[in-house]
């Protein structure tokens, strides 16, 4: 192809479009980036600068020292990885097995079981209903609320499925008839090849969690059992939510102290995400093929 | 894996027994037992709900449980559509999936089709990269960032003001500014990630086309008109379907975090009240009045999903079941 421009329309076109671009980017990275500076500065002079930041004023610690010293934080930040770590190992169990057992062809009753799972992606008996079985599975205000309720996001099992099957068939035809059960080409065949799908999903699952407060809020009560991100909601919110639904002890936290907060529960997500955002995408491209 | 009949036959010589339902379930018990499991976990935390959902028609009293609750026909429905709840609710769930329909669907279609126009591949890719970023960050932080700058003296109140004069104020106060600000959020978290579906669309269009449609002269607005945009409608045809049967499903995360009581005129949504009645924030708990509530949104969400799929499937090859 030729990249020759025809006409200054042309030229203003792309001028038009590299502008939105940058303005795409400035406005995605000047939150991140105004808060990192922001948080490393002198607390009077971030309350001065009006929410304009671009390089430090002054330089403190001081709001990392209170985050560090906030009575549920560093508890909160332990019971996050111990959600995340049972979570994400009750979730591969089961979402990659039940995607397993769902991609083998030509097994009697496959079809209605999948009918049965897929249906509840369109119907639900919603919140109430469900906090009762979980109440009545004596689950309220345990860890197991946080991740046995979502063991299975029906969504990723189907992605997961669809790369299973992306396997050829003679593959496991072949080892059928050298005697393999169904749980050897499980374990021999079909996870060994689709690693880097089952990696996608667990990845998946591994920053649903991190990310997830809604879970806690309806099932836990105690502050001692609080994920990160009740903690987040408390600190980030609490000006705002003094007037609302919960009483907060301290409703004038320093901006600065917030800023920290932020910077410390986001940067395990923000030091990975170059190295996983490709899979991510791939995740994308997967469950975009329809199987 | 399908079985050819060639497999079957090899494995019906080595047994020699045929395919009694014995040897049947001999060979393949590891998927039945994966089958039980899968569905105890279904049936536990998803049908059992379901079941759970004649609450609505009852006054539920925990020590009398689901079943032994007294019945009281329909009243809590009537009590909601007999609520000013009812429309507040209903509208503004409404209002906030329509405007969102206007302004964040199309978004990452327009992102998509300037990011295709880059001839940088650097540039590209970096853009990309930053854009998908928003995505992986909580939405607590999100809200959180937004109450800060949309605060008296945060970066937009003070921008607003600057620029074009504005007062400074706590903006998520504001009723007549919630919504912009809800749907402005919605498009710098998730207008990056929701892109790449279209980027893949983007991709699967022959070079020839472009090729020949530059011989016959187009030029960036020609080609993007006639080549680009007709490349990537079946997958902005699904999405959009799809999309619009989805219109009264509104999930609460977020409102719950930007919303205040100063709003609720505008803020407040359907998923949003039946939080706040179940779980009695600014009143009783109510479970059997939430249920109801969530009810009436459950079967409105799947006759209009049906009704999209029907569409989806009349109109263009893909459909979701």
């Amino acid at each position: 192809m030729s990249r020759y421009y025809r006409s200054s329309g042309e030229v203003l076109i792309r001028i038009i479009i590299v502008l939105v671009m940058l303005f795409v980017c400035v406005t995605t990275l000047y939150p991140f980036w105004y808060i990192l500076v922001a948080s490393f500065s002198e607390p009077l002079e971030v309350v001065r600068a009006g929410g304009m930041m671009l390089w430090l004023r002054g330089f403190s610690l001081y709001a990392y020292k209170e985050v560090f010293v906030h009575r549920l934080f560093l508890r909160s930040y332990y019971n996050t990885l111990v959600y995340l770590t049972f979570g994400v190992a009750t979730n591969m169990f089961m979402t990659t097995l039940a995607a397993y057992a769902l991609s083998v062809k030509g097994i009697k009753g496959a079809g209605a079981v999948m009918k049965v799972i897929v249906f509840t992606m369109f119907f639900g008996g919603g919140l109430i209903p469900t906090y009762i079985v979980v109440d009545s599975l004596n689950m309220v205000d345990t860890m197991w609320s946080q991740f046995v309720p979502y063991a299975i996001n029906t969504y990723n099992m189907i992605i997961l499925r669809t790369a299973f099957r992306g396997i050829p068939d003679s593959i496991e035809e072949a080892a059928t008839i050298d005697g393999a059960t169904p749980f050897k080409i499980m374990t021999m065949i079909v996870l060994p090849l689709s690693l880097p799908s089952i990696m996608v999903i667990g990845l998946y699952y591994a920053v649903e969690i991190w990310n997830s407060y809604f879970r806690a809020l309806i099932y836990i009560r105690s502050d001692t059992k609080y994920p990160l991100q009740l903690i987040l909601r408390q600190v980030l919110l609490s000006n705002a939510m003094s007037q609302q639904d919960m009483a907060f002890v301290d409703t004038n936290i320093g901006l600065t102290v917030k800023y920290a907060t932020i910077i410390v529960s986001t940067v395990p997500i923000l030091m990975v995400y170059p190295f996983i955002q490709k899979y991510f995408v791939k995740g994308v491209m997967i469950g975009s093929i329809k199987g | 894996m399908a079985l050819s009949k060639q497999t079957k036959k090899n494995i019906q010589t080595r047994t020699g027994s045929g395919f009694s339902r014995g040897s049947y379930l001999k060979q393949y018990w590891f998927i039945y037992g994966i089958f039980i499991l899968v569905m105890s976990y279904y049936v536990i935390f998803k049908y059992i709900p379901m079941y759970g959902v004649i609450i609505a028609f009852k006054k539920y009293t925990p020590t009398l449980g689901i079943w032994g609750s007294k019945w009281i026909g329909i009243r809590n429905f009537e009590k909601f559509f007999g609520s000013m709840f009812f429309m507040r609710t209903f509208r503004n769930t409404l209002i906030i999936s329509f405007l969102n329909l206007i302004f964040a669907f199309p978004a990452p279609i327009i992102f998509a089709l300037m990011l295709n126009e880059l001839r940088n591949e650097a540039f590209k890719r970096s853009v990309q990269t930053i854009s998908y970023l928003p995505h992986f960050i909580s939405i607590v932080v999100v809200a959180g960032i937004a109450h800060d700058f949309l605060n008296k003296n945060g970066t937009i109140s003070t921008l607003l003001n600057s620029l074009f004069g504005m007062e400074q104020k706590v903006w998520l106060n504001d009723s007549s500014a919630y919504r912009t600000i809800y749907i402005l959020l919605d498009i710098w978290k998730d207008m990056g990630w929701n892109a790449i579906i279209y980027l893949a669309a983007l991709s699967g269009i022959d070079v020839e086309l472009y090729d020949a449609a530059e011989i016959d002269g187009c030029g960036t607005i020609r080609k993007m008109l006639n080549v680009t945009i007709p490349g990537i409608m079946p997958t902005i045809i699904v999405l959009l379907i799809l999309r619009v049967g989805s219109i009264l499903s509104v999930g609460s995360e977020k409102t719950l975090l930007l919303y205040n009581p100063n709003t609720y005129e505008v803020s407040d949504i359907i998923s949003s009240f039946v939080y706040r009645r179940g779980f009695g924030i600014d009143s009783r708990a109510d479970y059997s009045f939430s249920t109801a509530v969530d009810l009436f949104n459950s079967v409105i969400n799947l006759i209009l999903l049906t009704l999209a799929n029907f569409l989806a499937r009349r109109y263009s090859e893909t459909s979701l079941w």
